[in-house]
This record gives structure tokens, C-alpha cells and sequence, in this order.
């Protein structure tokens, strides 16, 4: 089975889009939407935790669509990092776990990095496109 | 072990016609409330309706998806049949008609597609939408209804 990322999205803890990437031709959306995306799924997330019939929730993980499955991850400073995959990827939250490592790896100790704002770093374009097409090869398991 | 094996795994059941009106209110085990049912039942349709715009928009595969928040009729544009968080899961089904089942659980539930096309098409539709008595639209109070649920219920555990 071939494992397909569809899109990723980084967004800081105000609900503002500070990354957002595309992998291949499959779901590619303009700007303005995928703004409009991050900061709707940044209040669905809190909407979520709200709902629940249980205390000590901490919002939406894994949401199966018709034709893809996202999968949410969230720091304890509140950033989200999500992800939009084929139905059925298996794997993710390990995968989403590693990019969380690069993100404070290359993004937060990048000294002319400022804190909430869009992510501009080469070496975090890199290593997260290497992780990502390496993962896809893998078939996104045994990591 | 045994205590916990017999815990069950069933929260609540919600059911919306296509105007958000909530036809029912189900609990089985539900420790936290923290709205009343009413905003509880504004909140959950809420979610389900930008959840839905959301995926339709989301959708890779589908060509012309129109603007984030276009109306789609029930059974167009991408939708979703469940989400998990750490606590909960729930499970979404659509009739053609608008009607929305929302089925929370335990998360280690697995796939409850089918059980909910059952709760709709053998239960909801057998015992309210055939009793000559209700009105549709309206909110229901069926204790066949409610029996038979129930009963379903346990089977999934």
C-alpha cells in the first residue's frame, strides 16, 4: 500500500496558519483557504474538548473523512500540527510525534526564529520533506 | 478486570432532522456535563455542520469543491463518519433524508458504520417514523423506541 501524505498544516496557538505544505497534486489549496481551514479546525478542536462526556479531554486526534483521515497532533504550548493522509494510513502519530521533534529542532532553537509567527527555515523544509517522503516510501510503519 | 470489562462502553446518542431541531436526547453514562441539553444539542450540531463544510473543502480527491461553507445537500461533497479525541469517539451517520445520528463512545470502540445504519433503518425508522402518532419533525418520547435501543446497545459492548 502506497501512503500518501495529502497536506500538513502547522498552526500556532491563536488558531493563525504559520505553515502549510502540499505533497503532490491531490488536495492543493490556495492560500486563503488553507487559512480559512487552519483556523476553522483550530476551533472545531476546542469545540470538541467542550463536548466531551468525560473530563480531561484534549480535542479531536483522528477524524475519518469519506476519502482521507486527518490526524491532529497538539503540543502542551497549544501549537497543532495536523495532517491529512489517505483512509487508513497507519502510523501517524508516530510520524507526527518526529515532526513535532523537528519543528523545535529547526523552528524553535532557529535563534531568528520569532515564537507564533510563519515559518520561514531551510533546514526545517528539509528535514521534514526528507521525513515525509522517506515515511511514504516506508509505507509509514516501522519507525 | 471483570469491573471493567462490564463498564459500558456507550456515552450518548443525539438525533437531528436536516434543521438541527434535536429529535432525541439519549445517556447512557455521561459524568461530565458541563451545558444543558439544549446548548449541549446547539453546540454538537453546530460542530457537525462546520466539521462537514470543513471536510467537503478538504477533500482531495473530488474536482470542484466551491467555497469553504457551501451549502451541500445531505449525501454531497465529502463527509466524515467519525472522530476520535483521548476521551471520547463519535460516530456520524447522514440518511439521504438529513436525519444525523451521533453515536458517542468509549474511543477504543471500533467501526460503528454499521451499527448505526441498524439503530436508523431497524429501530429509528421501525418504531418512530412508523408510529402513526408522531408527528415528524418533532421531538419523540417512544418507550419501544428507547427498549429496543437499549437492547441493540448491548449487544455492541
Amino acid at each position: 500500500m502506497a501512503a500518501t501524505v495529502y497536506n500538513l498544516f502547522v498552526i500556532n496557538k491563536s488558531g493563525g496558519l504559520i505553515f502549510y505544505k502540499d505533497y503532490g497534486t491531490h488536495g492543493r489549496l490556495d492560500t486563503n483557504d488553507s487559512l480559512r481551514l487552519a483556523s476553522l479546525w483550530h476551533s472545531m478542536h476546542a469545540i470538541s474538548s467542550q463536548l466531551s462526556p468525560v473530563g480531561g479531554c484534549t480535542g479531536i486526534e483522528l477524524l475519518e473523512a469519506d476519502t482521507f483521515d486527518l490526524h491532529c497532533f497538539q503540543s502542551l504550548t497549544g501549537t497543532k500540527i495536523f495532517v491529512t493522509t489517505e483512509s487508513g494510513t497507519p502510523g501517524m502519530e508516530n510520524m507526527l510525534r518526529l515532526i513535532y521533534e523537528l519543528y523545535t529542532d529547526y523552528v524553535l532553537k532557529n535563534p531568528f526564529y520569532e515564537v507564533e509567527m510563519p515559518i520561514r527555515c531551510e533546514l526545517w523544509d528539509l528535514n521534514l520533506a526528507q521525513l515525509v517522503r522517506k515515511d511514504g516510501k516506508a509505507g509509514l510503519t516501522g519507525r | 478486570m471483570a469491573a471493567i470489562a462490564s463498564t459500558p462502553r456507550m456515552r450518548c446518542l443525539y438525533i437531528f432532522n436536516r434543521d438541527g431541531v434535536c429529535l432525541h436526547y439519549h445517556v447512557w453514562l455521561r459524568p461530565l456535563t458541563t451545558l444543558s441539553p439544549h446548548q449541549d444539542q446547539k453546540l454538537m450540531f453546530g460542530l457537525l455542520f462546520s466539521l462537514k463544510s470543513f471536510t467537503a473543502k478538504m477533500d482531495p480527491v473530488g474536482g470542484n469543491k466551491g467555497n469553504l461553507g457551501a451549502p451541500n445537500l445531505p449525501g454531497q461533497g465529502c463527509s466524515f463518519h467519525s472522530f476520535r479525541t483521548n476521551t471520547y469517539k463519535l460516530s456520524f451517520m447522514e440518511s439521504p433524508s438529513g436525519i444525523k445520528l451521533i453515536l458517542i463512545t468509549d474511543p477504543r470502540m471500533g467501526d460503528l458504520r454499521d451499527a448505526l445504519k441498524y439503530i436508523y433503518s431497524n429501530i429509528y425508522v421501525e418504531y418512530v417514523v412508523k408510529n402513526p402518532l408522531y408527528t415528524p419533525g418533532q421531538p419523540f418520547k417512544c418507550e419501544l423506541f428507547n427498549a429496543t435501543l437499549d437492547q441493540y446497545v448491548k449487544t455492541l459492548q
